[in-house]
C-alpha cells in the first residue's frame, strides 16, 4: 500500500478531478507540464533560490525546552510562522507562481479564508509583476480586515464572494467560475492541498520543503532523521501534508492531524470534518466533507477561519481511512489556552489555527523518551484581536 | 426508443428549456414542464438544486438556493415528477451536479429517474472517463442517456472521443464562460459553432448558455439542432412568477 497519490491521480479511492467540462483543458494543461516543470533544473535553482533569500528559509526547527518540561516529553517546532508573511502558505505561492510564468499565464486568481493565503498569494504576484485577483467570501472580508489592507496594498484586486454562505467554500467556487470564464490567460493559485487533481499533489511538493528539511535538522539534533510524532493541524490539509510528505511511508513515524472542533463536534458548530464528514465531492475532488444526507455541502464553524474549510485533501481521506494518521479534534476553548500556554512558556504567539495542534498535549500523553515534532504553520499577528477578545487581556 | 431520439429525429430546430426545480416556489415543479410543453418547449431540463454550483452564474446560483430554502431534495423532486408522464409527453432530463446523485445512490438514482420517466442526466462535474468506466452501464440498464458538454477550448481529439461515447446530442457550451454571462453571439462563437458542424459528428448538437432570446436562439439553431435557455427563463419567473410562459416561448419562437 503506498499513502502518495497513483498515476490516477488517486490517494487510494480519494482524489480524481470531478470538474466541468470547461474547466478541462485548463487542469488537463496542469496535469500534464506540473511534475516536468517542477523537474526542470531551472525550476528547481529559482525556488530553492527564492525559498532560501525572499521566504527565509530553512525554518529552524527549536528544542522547546519550557513545553517539553511541562509535558514531560521531547517536543520540537518546526517554525513556520517565521517564513516572509507569517506562515507556511508561501511555500506553495512561490512554487504556483513559478509554474504559471512557465506555463505562459499573466493572470493569477486565488481563494482566501483567514487572508493567509490571499496575503501570500498577493505577494509573490507583487515579487512578479503580475496581475493578481484575490476572492474572499464577504463575512470573512469583515472579519479579517488587516489580512484585506496588506492585499490591497501589495496591489491585489479583492472580490467579495456573496453567494451561499459568503465564506471560504463559496470564495473557491467564485475562483472556480473566473477560471471558468478566463480559461487561456489565468492561473488559479489553490491555497491548499484541494481541488482537481495534479492540485493536491502539486500542493504537497511544494509545501514537502517541511519535512525535507526536518529530517536533515532532527539527524544534526538528536541523530536520527525520525521522530516518534509529527502532529500539525488541517484545514484543507497542506501543512499537514508537508510536515507528513517524506514520512509517509514510513510508519514507525506517527502522524497526527488535528482538526477543529469548533464549539464541539456534536454542537452543529465543528469543522471535524473526518468524523463528521462524508465521501463526496467538493471543488473538485473525491474526498470527506461536511455535508447534508441529500448531499448539499454544509458550512463548517471554527473560531480559526484557516481551519474553516468543509473538506479536507484528498490525501488526508486516505490516511484518516487507512489509519496511516490518527485524526484528532480540539475545540475552539482547548485551541485557545494552548495558544495563550506556549506564549507564555516560549515567547512564541501561535496562529490559532496552529493552536489546535498544540492543544495535543492536553489530549494525549506522550512519553519522555518520545520525540515529538508539532509544526508550527503560522504566527499569531493576525489574532491578536481575537485572543485580547477571548482572554479580555 | 428514448424520447430524445425521437425528439433528435424530427425534422425541427429545437428549444429547450432549463429551470431551478423548487423555484420559485417548492412545488411548482409540474405546473412548470406542463406549461412549457402546452407553449411549445421540445425538450426540458429540470435542475437538480446544488449548493456550491460551479459552472452556473448569479441568476442559476439564486435560483438553486432558493429552491433548496424552499425544501427541494432529491426524494422531493421525484415525488413531484411521478405522475409526469400521464400529463406531459416531451423528453425529460435532470440537469443536476454530482454529488446530491453520489449521495441518493447512483443506481437508484438512474432506478428513480427510469420510475417517473426521466429520458437523461446532464452532469456537468462528472468527468468523462470516469463516467466510462463506472457509471456507463448503469446509466444504460436504466434507459438513461447522458449527455456530455464541449466548449470552444475543446481539443478536436476530445470532441471525437464524446461523440464516440455519446449517444443522444452533445451540449455545445457557447463560449468559455459560467451560465448566464453572455450577451450576444460575435464572430469568434459562430466561428466555433461552424467549425463544430463541420466536423459531421454523428451526434447533433444543441446549444447552451448565453441563449437569451428570439436572436440568439436563431442564431444558435442556424448551426446546431437546437439550444438551450437556463437564465433567461429563470429571469422571467423572476419577474413574473409562473405566470406568462407562452409570452416567453412566443418571444423565442416566432
Ligand atoms: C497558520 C495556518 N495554519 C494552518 C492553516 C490551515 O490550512 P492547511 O490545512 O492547508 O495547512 C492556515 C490557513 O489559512 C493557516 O493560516
Amino acid at each position: 500500500m503506498t499513502y502518495n497519490i497513483n498515476n490516477k491521480g488517486y490517494y487510494g479511492e480519494f482524489g480524481g478531478a470531478y470538474i466541468p467540462e470547461m474547466l478541462y483543458p485548463n487542469v488537463e494543461e496542469l496535469r500534464q507540464n506540473y511534475l516536468k516543470i517542477m523537474a526542470e533544473p531551472s525550476f528547481k535553482e529559482e525556488f530553492d533560490q527564492l525559498l532560501k533569500d525572499y521566504v527565509g528559509r530553512p525554518s529552524p526547527l527549536y528544542f522547546a525546552k519550557r513545553l517539553s518540561k511541562t509535558y514531560n516529553t521531547k517536543i520540537y517546532l518546526k517554525r513556520e510562522d517565521l517564513n516572509h508573511t507569517g506562515a507556511h502558505k508561501i511555500n506553495n505561492t512561490i512554487g504556483q507562481i513559478l509554474m504559471a510564468q512557465r506555463l505562459g499565464k499573466t493572470r493569477i486568481i486565488a481563494e482566501t479564508g483567514a487572508g493567509q493565503h490571499g496575503v501570500a498569494t498577493a505577494t509573490v504576484c507583487a515579487l512578479m509583476g503580475m496581475e493578481c485577483i484575490v476572492y474572499m467570501g464577504e463575512i470573512d472580508i469583515a472579519r479579517q480586515a488587516p489580512n484585506v489592507a496588506r492585499m490591497k496594498m501589495l496591489g491585489a484586486t479583492v472580490i467579495p464572494a456573496i453567494s451561499g454562505s459568503k465564506t471560504l467554500k463559496d470564495a473557491t467556487n467564485e475562483a472556480i467560475r473566473d477560471w471558468i470564464n478566463n480559461p487561456i490567460n489565468t492561473h488559479y493559485i489553490i491555497g491548499s492541498v484541494v481541488g482537481p487533481h495534479p492540485y493536491p499533489d502539486m500542493v504537497a511538493r511544494f509545501q514537502s520543503v517541511v519535512s525535507e528539511e526536518i529530517k536533515w535538522q532532527l539527524k544534526e539534533k538528536e541523530g536520527t532523521e525520525k521522530p516518534d510524532y509529527v502532529i500539525a493541524c488541517v484545514g484543507g490539509g497542506s501543512n499537514a501534508a508537508g510536515a507528513f510528505y517524506h514520512y509517509l511511508e514510513d510508519t514507525d513515524v506517527k502522524l497526527i492531524a488535528v482538526e477543529a472542533a469548533g464549539k464541539g463536534i456534536y454542537s452543529g458548530e465543528s469543522a471535524a470534518t473526518s468524523i463528521l464528514g462524508k465521501e463526496g465531492i467538493i471543488h473538485g475532488s473525491k474526498t470527506l466533507l461536511m455535508q447534508t444526507t441529500d448531499g448539499q455541502i454544509t458550512e463548517p464553524y471554527s473560531i480559526s477561519a484557516g481551519l474553516d474549510y468543509p473538506g479536507v485533501g484528498p490525501m488526508h481521506a486516505h490516511l484518516y481511512k487507512t489509519g496511516r494518521a490518527e485524526f484528532v479534534s480540539i475545540t475552539d476553548n482547548d485551541a485557545m489556552i494552548a495558544g495563550l500556554e506556549l506564549s507564555k512558556l516560549e515567547g512564541i504567539i501561535p496562529a490559532i489555527e496552529t493552536s489546535h495542534s498544540l492543544a495535543i498535549f492536553k489530549e494525549k500523553q506522550f512519553k519522555p523518551t518520545d520525540i515529538v515534532i508539532i509544526n508550527l504553520s503560522g504566527r499569531g499577528d493576525k489574532d491578536l484581536q481575537n485572543y485580547i477578545d477571548y482572554f479580555k487581556l | 426508443m428514448n424520447r430524445i431520439n425521437k425528439k433528435l429525429n424530427e425534422s425541427k430546430k429545437l428549444l429547450s428549456i432549463y429551470f431551478s426545480a423548487g423555484f420559485p416556489s417548492l412545488n411548482d415543479t409540474v405546473s412548470i414542464i406542463e406549461s412549457l410543453e402546452k407553449n411549445g418547449v421540445d425538450m426540458i431540463e429540470i435542475g437538480l438544486p446544488f449548493s456550491d454550483p460551479l459552472a452556473d452564474g448569479p441568476t442559476i446560483q439564486k435560483s438553486s438556493t432558493a429552491a433548496l430554502k424552499n425544501g427541494m431534495t432529491t426524494e422531493t423532486l421525484f415525488n413531484q415528477l411521478k405522475d409526469i408522464r400521464k400529463t406531459v409527453s416531451i423528453p425529460l432530463i435532470i440537469m443536476g451536479y454530482f454529488n446530491p446523485m453520489l449521495q441518493y445512490g447512483v443506481e437508484a438514482f438512474c432506478k428513480k429517474c427510469q420510475e417517473v420517466g426521466i429520458d437523461g442526466l446532464i452532469i456537468p462535474d462528472l468527468p468523462v472517463d470516469v463516467y466510462n468506466n463506472q457509471y456507463k452501464s448503469t446509466f444504460e440498464k436504466y434507459g438513461l442517456i447522458n449527455v456530455f458538454l464541449i466548449t470552444p477550448q475543446t481539443s478536436v481529439e476530445r470532441i471525437n472521443f464524446i461523440d464516440s461515447i455519446s449517444n443522444g446530442f452533445i451540449y455545445m457550451v457557447s463560449s468559455a464562460s459560467v451560465t448566464g454571462s453572455s450577451s450576444g453571439f460575435g464572430k469568434e462563437q459562430t466561428d466555433y459553432f461552424k467549425r463544430i458542424a463541420g466536423m459531421n459528428l454523428k451526434n447533433p448538437q444543441v446549444i447552451g448558455f448565453g441563449i437569451s432570446d428570439n436572436e440568439t436562439f436563431a442564431q444558435a439553431t442556424t448551426y446546431a439542432k437546437g439550444a438551450i435557455i437556463g437564465s433567461a427563463f429563470i429571469k422571467h419567473l423572476n419577474k413574473n412568477g409562473v405566470t406568462k410562459i407562452d409570452e416567453f416561448t412566443r418571444n423565442i419562437l416566432n
